[in-house]
């Protein structure tokens, strides 16, 4: 063992390169300052979003009263509540025939339909569903959004919940067979328990990328369905104020909890 | 065992039909929609005339003029064309920043490495539209870059050096928005990379740039190809980092669709543009399945 640790130390001036870890310290301050500088700025009194003349929480507190942000960030929450549940349903269900269902026809195919909002560019999706809904003329408000979103959100829901059944011991549902365990107690006692911590991550990404979604809802959602995202860009275009470094700093902070959260969590368990 | 065959195979079909469902209508049904939009004749209060009309792609190359003729118009070629230069820099820009960055975190022992690998995972999971916004506040006029100059007295107080709405601030969005799908991928095959063989190249009196350009980028090619894949694709159709960073003047594929839905009100333009970009993407996804399955064939 010391002598393999001491070999590894010696190997490691051969294949190390020497500025490399300058660059990567420069490739995370290029990462992490533009972020870092976004939350100080929220935090300057001065009524120009730019120019800094002291600390305070002024457009934490207009926030607060600011009743279009807040139903827009309620629909946000509806949206991905409805959205992410329904992606992750529709991706667990694909998985465990893809993963478990033998070698079949549609295999690939269904592999590939999966993945196709990855591989068609989101502003063609975002047009392309904007156009359906006016053509055949469905028009139901923030239902139109959450279809959209569903469909957006399997295969980040599917990714995690099929690497998670590939690599489960499948000598523990066979274990179950032999034991007399029939196919649906086996199902829902074995497969469903140790697919649940893939389950939960495919929900969680789905929710995170239904909340941060901005192309598609901007293009699908109508005057009274507007999201979060939707109504910080109509800030910003509106002219940078300081009240969007306020909101936009809050909902870094919400995805960056919720992730490193949930990073602890599985790196514990 | 034959019933249970057919169990299998029904219960298959079940699972998959809210996927094929959802998707058919949904996903698929939408773009055949575009498709045939792109070849209807445009109403101007936005939507269609339920007429065959070719002039949504014409109108990419020509104009009509004042007496009707059609006019070579090569605005939107070069609309076309600023964006596909735009993302190649984005993906060898970021290429260049993110190898050394993949192979320096690969090299770490686990616990730095995973804490690493999530700093570089966690851009991906924070809004794209915040992230550029504050790009806005650095290169901004009045913003971080120009107080700091203006401070140090490199330039006076109402001089402005015009970083926003430019193709490089449209640049510098790109690869931010887009780098960790760069360095990912690259980190993955850095991982399966056989270390043994950079020694031995060292041992045999290679240098080290031979060690990076003749061991280490032949072995890590893969990743380099998937990355570069990952960038490139989402910079090509990109809308919010052109929209925000380089305004109005300076469209580009993802932004004048957009453009086209919102404002113009020409749906079978905006349609067939979306067609040129779709048509775009899919040439590249089939040239690198055609590249990769060489390469299994070759190995």
């Amino acid at each position: 063992m010391l002598n393999l640790m001491f070999k590894r130390k010696k190997f490691s001036k051969v294949w190390d390169f020497p500025g490399f870890l300058t660059w990567t310290f420069f490739f995370f301050g290029f990462l992490y300052i533009p972020i870092v500088i976004l939350v100080i700025y929220s935090f300057n009194s001065s009524k120009f979003a730019m120019i800094w003349t002291g600390f305070s929480f002024r457009w934490y507190e207009k926030l607060l009263t600011n009743d279009d942000m807040q139903q827009a960030a309620l629909n946000s929450l509806y949206v991905a509540f409805v959205a992410a549940p329904c992606a992750t349903a529709i991706a667990t269900l694909t998985a465990l025939v893809v993963v478990r269902g033998g070698s079949f026809k549609s295999k690939e195919f269904s592999n590939g339909l999966v993945t196709l909002p990855l591989m068609v560019p989101e502003i063609v999706t975002a047009v392309a569903t904007l156009i359906f809904f006016a053509f055949i003329g469905i028009n139901l408000g923030l239902i139109n959004v959450m279809i959209a979103h569903t469909v957006f959100c399997i295969p980040f829901a599917y990714m995690p919940i099929k690497a998670s059944l590939e690599a489960m011991d499948p000598t523990l549902e066979v274990a179950a067979r032999d034991l007399y365990s029939d196919r649906n107690s086996t199902f829902r006692y074995i497969t469903l328990p140790l697919l649940m911590p893939g389950i939960l991550s495919g929900f969680m990404l789905a929710f995170v990328i239904s909340i941060d979604d901005f192309i598609i809802t901007l293009m699908v959602a109508g005057g009274g369905s507007t999201t979060l995202p939707v109504y910080i860009y109509s800030m910003i275009k509106m002219g940078v104020t300081p009240e969007v470094n306020a909101i936009s700093t809050l909902m870094l902070a919400f995805s960056i909890i919720l992730v490193t959260g949930y990073w602890v969590f599985s790196k514990k368990s | 065992m034959n019933i249970q065959g057919e169990n299998k195979s029904r219960n298959n079909l079940i699972g998959l039909l809210p996927l094929w469902i959802v998707m058919g209508v949904f996903m698929i049904g939408p773009l055949i929609v575009m498709a045939f939009v792109s070849i209807m004749e445009s109403n101007s209060y936005g939507g269609i005339h339920l007429k065959f009309d070719l002039s949504g792609y014409r109108q990419i190359l020509f104009d009509t003029n004042l007496f009707d003729e059609m006019e070579f118009n090569p605005a939107y070629l070069i609309i076309i064309g600023r964006s596909f230069l735009l993302a190649v820099a984005a993906t060898i820009i970021s290429l260049i920043i993110g190898f050394p960055v993949a192979y320096y975190i690969s090299r770490q022992k686990d616990s730095v490495k995973n804490i690493l690998i999530f700093l570089v995972t966690i851009p991906f999971w924070t809004n794209l539209l915040i992230r550029t916004f504050a790009w806005i506040i650095i290169l901004g006029k009045d913003g971080v870059i120009e107080n700091s100059f203006g401070f140090i007295g490199i330039i006076g107080d109402d001089d402005s050096l015009n970083l926003m709405y430019t193709n490089t601030a449209i640049l510098i969005g790109l690869v931010y928005s887009y780098i960790p799908l760069m360095v990912l991928p690259i980190y993955s095959s850095m991982e399966k990379l056989d270390v043994r063989l950079i020694e031995a190249a060292s041992d045999l009196y290679s240098t080290r740039i031979n060690l990076i350009f003749k061991i280490i980028l032949p072995l890590t090619l893969p990743g380099i190809i998937g990355g570069s894949i990952l960038v490139f694709v989402p910079c090509l159709g990109a809308f919010i980092a052109p929209d925000l960073l380089g305004g109005g003047k300076k469209l580009l594929l993802g932004s004048l669709i957009q453009f086209q839905f919102a404002y113009a009100r020409n749906w079978p333009f905006g349609a067939a543009i979306a067609m040129v970009l779709l048509a775009l993407i899919v040439t590249i996804l089939y040239l690198n399945a055609r590249i990769n399955r060489r390469h299994e064939q070759n190995a």
